[in-house]
């Protein structure tokens, strides 16, 4: 496997601007001082619980996030900084996302005419994903949730994208329609393509994803190997590890606490208040990602 | 049988019926899962049981009895969307308060943090609101509770944390269980019977 | 990073907002206060002085009647927002027993509510209005009959559809399962969530019916000639205005539609206040 970085992002930080009682404006951080890379050829999954804002890291690469929001840090797409006018010509060809729901499909448009323009490639597309030619000649309403889902995938892989982002591609599917559209994926990178997942379901992911970058209250605590995910020893973050032994598979043993969010976050190691091994160290400043045993990990004290 | 429902038939359009004559019964002590594909009709048959949808043919019995209409239902229901199922100008405070007032332990034992009481929806996360609509459910007068897809949009430790409340409670007043769910390790750990939808029909 | 924000008028869109209403709200309070109070002799009838133009002793100038147009004006518009804030209430209180009774009751009362707006929107509101007017007499009464009938099924429309999307949200369903009667539900969770669509409502009426109210008094089946009102006063207008009496036509019809599009102001900030998403801008 090369080990080209396709995509990188260092150090994101996304906030939005809100009104709260009366006219006091005030900014609200969804996401603070993350890391990601993803390589040529691999599927990295971002895990997280529903609504933690982890589909807003999606939209701050392909740069459609709402106009009141505040980004820094810095991401790059092969090595150069991912600029507006840059992403503009990318966008849609070597760099797709596969949208959440349907909805994002124009509901008058026939499918074939929203995959791409271009009819050939259209056919080959569908050819793919086993869907008839017909198919192109449907709207939206017409497909049932499983082509649907295909043409979405459709769509992502109709230009050769290099980069594909899929947020949350299966929810509410049973395990082997969940099981077909990650296997989609899969194949995708395998022929080149280097692919972010986002979900929830991290049961689902450490099947099929090279890397698992965990997300807790806006960050990556750490970035660790799918194959980490056999024993909790191999894992580095203690959140990791509390995430690892509550899996209704493994213990189902909870951690006291809940997640923070934007708008009350605390300074330092945001999983800090719920962390056993807590020092004075673990409440300020930020801390910096660091490499242990081929993973990242945001913590002082991983080993 | 605690609950029960007998030979129900119902379709959103009459040409079609998701469910064609289900009969299905949970019994003293039981806690069940219910297992099977998204849109297959598992939702639409809990909200039966609970007496949300009224089925085109069939009955559901609670102790024997048809459920009540006008009165405190207890058969309640936990929903996968919290943030849908509370309203979203109220503080959750009433909201609690439209069940029953839980004393400070309960909501301890929920935890449930007292300041979130004046809060309102859009000021809590997922976890902590799903909290207050198990809590709701629980009222004194509930006997038997239907989770359909409860934990599902939460993260796995939030799941674990709400299912261990959950069952404590469940235990403690020997209320039944009804989870509708995808994910079979789940059912395994929360259930003592697991049925397969298809089985149903 | 909130700086940011104050660098436009050096206040932020919600503050903005409020200023906008407030400005409007005071202007059109004024001009009702200050019809409503005026002695009639401020625009009593001096033959002597008929057909003045704009000057500092009258500024918009007096009629062929020798009466001041600026006080009429006043006086008249005032008696427009009188009539079109009675119209807009009737209305409104029609759409919301309306729509509320229609999307609870549903089944035929809701088929025949759904019919009654559809007829009454099919026709055009002016030949409906005149209709109405005429039979009851015409006069204040009628005009405000009039434009009350003909302007409560749009927002019957609203109404109904935010109670119908309400009536079947998990939390409400989930309240009746709870043992809460009808009325409660009612009055606890439907109503306060209608109440801010019906307030814009409201307000966005009022343009429409001092429009109209206008439009049929100008038509001559609205008040009598001897009021002072816009609609009459343009009509008399359009007399003169041939002989270059510009002043008779413009002024009059600048207020009323500056009243016109103040409303707007202030229904459509309101509407932006009450929309929860605004906390976005």
């Amino acid at each position: 496997m090369e080990n080209k970085i396709v995509l990188s992002v260092n150090g994101l930080s996304v906030a939005f601007k809100m009104y709260g009682k009366g006219f006091a404006r005030k900014e609200l951080r969804v996401i603070s001082n993350l890391n990601i890379n993803v390589r040529k050829g691999e599927i990295i999954a971002v895990a997280g619980s529903s609504g933690s804002g982890k589909s807003l890291l999606a939209h701050a690469i392909l740069g459609i996030l709402p106009g009141n929001a505040v980004v820094s840090g810095e991401i790059n797409y092969c090595g150069t900084p991912l600029t507006e006018p840059r992403l503009r010509k990318l966008r849609g060809k070597e760099i797709a996302l596969v949208p959440q729901s349907v909805e994002y499909l124009d509901p008058l448009m026939k499918v074939g005419k929203q995959v791409s323009a271009d009819k050939a490639a259209v056919k080959a597309a569908f050819e793919r994903y086993k869907l008839a030619d017909s198919a192109a000649n449907l709207f939206p309403f017409q497909l049932s949730g499983g082509m649907m889902r295909r043409v979405l995938c459709a769509t992502a892989v109709v230009g050769n994208a290099k980069l594909i982002i899929a947020d949350e591609p299966t929810p509410g599917m049973s395990k082997d329609l969940a099981g077909r559209a990650m296997k989609h994926f899969r194949d995708l990178a395998d022929a080149g393509a280097a692919v972010i997942l986002i979900t929830h379901d991290i049961d689902l992911a450490l099947g099929y994803a090279d890397r698992i970058a965990v997300f807790y209250a806006g960050t990556t605590v750490e970035t660790a190997l799918a194959s980490d995910f056999t024993d909790d020893s191999l894992l580095r973050h203690p959140y990791t590890k509390a995430l690892w032994r509550a899996m209704p598979g493994n213990g189902f043993r909870p951690t006291a606490g809940t997640q923070p969010y934007a708008g009350s976050l605390p300074e330092g190691c945001l999983f800090a208040p719920r962390c056993d091994k807590k020092t004075q160290e673990c409440t300020y400043g930020i801390i910096e990602p660091r490499e242990v045993r081929n993973g990242e990990v945001c913590c002082r004290y991983a080993s | 049988m605690l609950l029960e429902a007998k030979n129900i038939k119902f379709g959103y359009n009459k040409s079609r019926l998701i469910l064609n004559g289900v009969n299905f019964g949970i019994d003293y002590g039981e806690r069940v899962a219910l297992i099977g594909p998204s849109g297959c009709g598992k939702s639409t048959l809990s909200q039966i049981l609970a007496g949300y949808l009224k089925p085109q043919a069939g009955e559901v019995l609670f102790d024997s009895k048809p459920l009540p209409r006008k009165e405190f239902c207890p058969v309640q229901m936990v929903y996968q969307h919290p943030e849908k199922a509370v309203n979203p100008r109220w503080k959750l405070r009433s909201t609690l308060a439209e069940a029953w007032t839980p004393d400070a332990e309960f909501l301890d034992d929920m935890g449930i943090a007292p300041e979130w009481l004046d809060r309102y929806p859009a000021e809590l996360s997922g976890g902590e609101m799903q909290r207050f609509c198990v809590a709701r459910a629980l009222a004194p007068q509930t006997k038997f509770i239907i989770a359909d897809e409860m934990s599902t949009m939460l993260d796995v430790i939030t799941q674990a944390q709400i299912w261990e409340l959950m069952l404590r409670q469940i235990q403690q007043r020997n209320i039944g269980l009804l989870a509708v769910t995808h994910s079979m390790e789940l059912a395994e750990r929360v259930c003592t019977r697991i049925v397969r939808f298809e089985e149903l029909t | 990073m909130s700086k940011r924000a104050l660098t436009f008028t050096g206040l932020n869109a919600r503050s903005r907002m409020i200023i906008y209403i407030s400005v409007a709200v005071v202007y059109l309070a004024c001009v009702f206060v200050w019809g409503t109070l005026l002695d009639p002799s401020a625009y009593a009838v001096r033959f002597a002085d008929k057909f003045i133009p704009p000057s500092a002793g009258h500024i918009f100038g007096t009629d062929f009647m020798g009466r001041d147009m600026f006080f009429r004006c006043v006086r008249g518009l005032s008696n427009s927002l009188v009539i079109g804030l009675a119209a807009s209430l009737i209305s409104s209180v029609i759409a919301l027993v309306f729509g509320i009774s229609s999307a609870v009751i549903g089944g035929k009362f809701d088929k025949a509510v759904l019919m009654c707006v559809d007829c009454c929107m099919g026709l055009p509101h002016l030949v409906l209005l005149i209709l109405i007017s005429f039979m009851l007499g015409r006069g204040a009464k009628g005009v405000m009959l009039g434009v009350a009938f003909t302007h409560w099924p749009e927002l019957t429309r609203l109404v109904r559809a935010e109670v119908l999307q309400l009536r079947s949200s998990q939390y409400v369903r989930a309240s009746y399962k709870m043992g809460k009667s009808r009325m409660y539900v009612a009055m606890r969770h439907i109503f306060p969530h209608v109440i801010p669509v019906y307030l814009v409502g409201i307000v966005l009426l009022f343009p429409h019916a001092i429009m109209h109210e206008s439009a049929v008094t100008f038509l001559g089946f609205g008040l009598p000639a001897e009021t002072p009102a816009i609609g009459v006063i343009l009509s008399e207008a359009m007399r003169h205005i041939a002989t270059g009496k510009w002043w008779l036509a413009l002024f009059p019809g600048l207020m009323l539609i500056a009243a016109v599009l103040l409303f707007d102001v202030i229904g459509e900030n309101l509407k932006r206040l009450l929309n929860p998403s605004s906390a976005q801008e």
